[in-house]
């Protein structure tokens, strides 16, 4: 259970927002909406605990993630709007890195399966820097297919991805909330998730 | 998790060697303009040679720090970093371990082809590259705090020299100075137990503090 109470963020002199509540149990989506500069950003590197909230707490499990940093950190997968890959590595490598940092290392058939899933067949063994970005795209979002995390922070996972690989996600996205998963994502894109619990937080 | 963040560097300093190379090159070149500008003196050569030698050796690491961690930071790398369930500190120590075996380790292995321009007999090559040897990890240790504080800085690689050399002066005296012991035939275990000293604290305290630094950069 992830929990934000009375969350507010200051940017310079400019307040992004204040008194953000919201809490999200076992398989629901949170869908983080709101215009360009709303701070939608900044309130999910706060969740990842990347920076803090200028006010307001925000607790995993009933406790304040400052707390029980390793064990929150050990069931979230952050992925960003900068892709944590490496020009120089292949997909294959690429992948096998980010999940180890993430705390699950698996073995190259592992990592192959994973690609091939995510439409990348054939691309393993390019270096990521020949890639197209809905290619790299879809390198980042293969750590969702390894890493059996519970809760996962999403900022804006379908850019730059076309329309099968959107299908692909979505389609990701729901057998996860069905396995009891927990979703923090924003999108600009309309999104057809069938889930029990979707949850909008528009921020102004 | 620990040898996954030295593989993945030691890989990616593989796969764009130019960058370990600059560095080594920039060690010789430095080295060995001294005895081509001061002329073949013998004996100011081989007094000049540890001093030389070390200053090169602290410059040569200092290019290299901007890029400890500033490749990791624009590619997002570091936010997963931070965002992992291992411990940061120890992530960073496994950086800083891959930084040494890609730019210490080479200079070690060059030094006592260089001494031998300066003419030094066989013992002192060997106690400067055990010197080095020593020295080298606690210079990459110290400059893993200073990358990680001017991390994202504009003119971060200036700053960066401006609070890192100082720190490398201790290095700097002991390494030198046991070079320097070692040809007037005094002990020089002395300085080279000073300088493992200094790995030790530097071992136990620069991971820490580079890793709170860098949660600072990066909020």
């Amino acid at each position: 259970m992830l929990q934000g109470v009375n969350l507010a963020c200051v940017r310079g002199e400019r307040e992004l927002f204040r008194d953000v509540n919201f809490s999200l149990a076992a398989g629901s989506l949170l869908q983080v909406r709101g215009p360009n500069g709303s701070g939608k950003t900044s309130l999910l590197r706060m969740l990842c605990g990347l920076s803090n909230p200028a006010r307001g707490e925000i607790r995993w499990n009933g406790q304040s993630i400052r707390s029980g940093s390793e064990e929150y950190y050990a069931s979230l997968t952050y992925i960003g709007h900068l892709s944590g890959t490496k020009d120089d590595l292949t997909a294959l490598e690429n992948l096998q890195i980010s999940s180890a940092l993430a705390g699950f290392e698996i073995t190259e058939v592992q990592a192959v399966a994973a690609l091939r899933q995510i439409g990348l067949k054939g691309r393993e063994l390019l270096p990521v820097k020949v890639l197209s970005q809905g290619q790299r795209r879809r390198v980042v979002l293969a750590r969702l297919l390894v890493c059996k995390t519970i809760l996962w922070i999403l900022d804006e996972p379908l850019v730059a991805l076309d329309v099968a690989a959107v299908g692909l996600i979505q389609n990701l996205l729901e057998q996860h909330l069905q396995q009891g998963g927990m979703i923090v994502m924003t999108t600009h894109q309309e999104i057809d998730i069938n889930a029990a619990a979707i949850t909008q937080l528009q921020l102004n | 998790m620990f040898f996954w963040i030295i593989k993945r560097d030691l890989l990616l300093a593989m796969r764009r060697r130019s960058d370990v190379l600059t560095t080594l090159f920039f060690f010789v070149i430095v080295v060995s303009l001294f005895p081509l500008s001061v002329g073949p003196e013998m004996n100011l050569l081989r007094t000049m040679a540890p001093g030389v030698v070390w200053v090169a050796a602290l410059l040569a690491s200092m290019l290299s720090l901007g890029r400890m961690f500033a490749n990791d930071y624009i590619d997002g790398t570091l936010e997963q970093m931070l965002v992992s369930p291992q411990s940061l500190s120890m992530l960073v120590l496994g950086k800083v371990i891959a930084h040494w075996l890609v730019t210490g380790v080479p200079l070690v292995l060059m030094a006592p082809v260089l001494g031998i321009q300066y003419d030094l007999p066989g013992d002192a090559l060997l106690v400067l590259t055990a010197a080095l040897l020593l020295g080298t990890p606690v210079l990459s240790l110290i400059g893993a705090i200073g990358a990680a504080l001017t991390l994202g800085l504009r003119g971060g690689g200036v700053l960066v020299s401006l609070l890192v050399l100082p720190l490398y002066i201790p290095v700097l005296i002991f390494g030198a100075g046991a070079v320097e012991a070692n040809m007037s035939g005094i002990a020089f275990d002395a300085h080279l137990s000073l300088i493992g000293a200094f790995l030790l604290v530097s071992g136990v305290f620069a991971p820490w503090a580079a890793a709170s630094s860098l949660r600072v950069s990066l909020e």
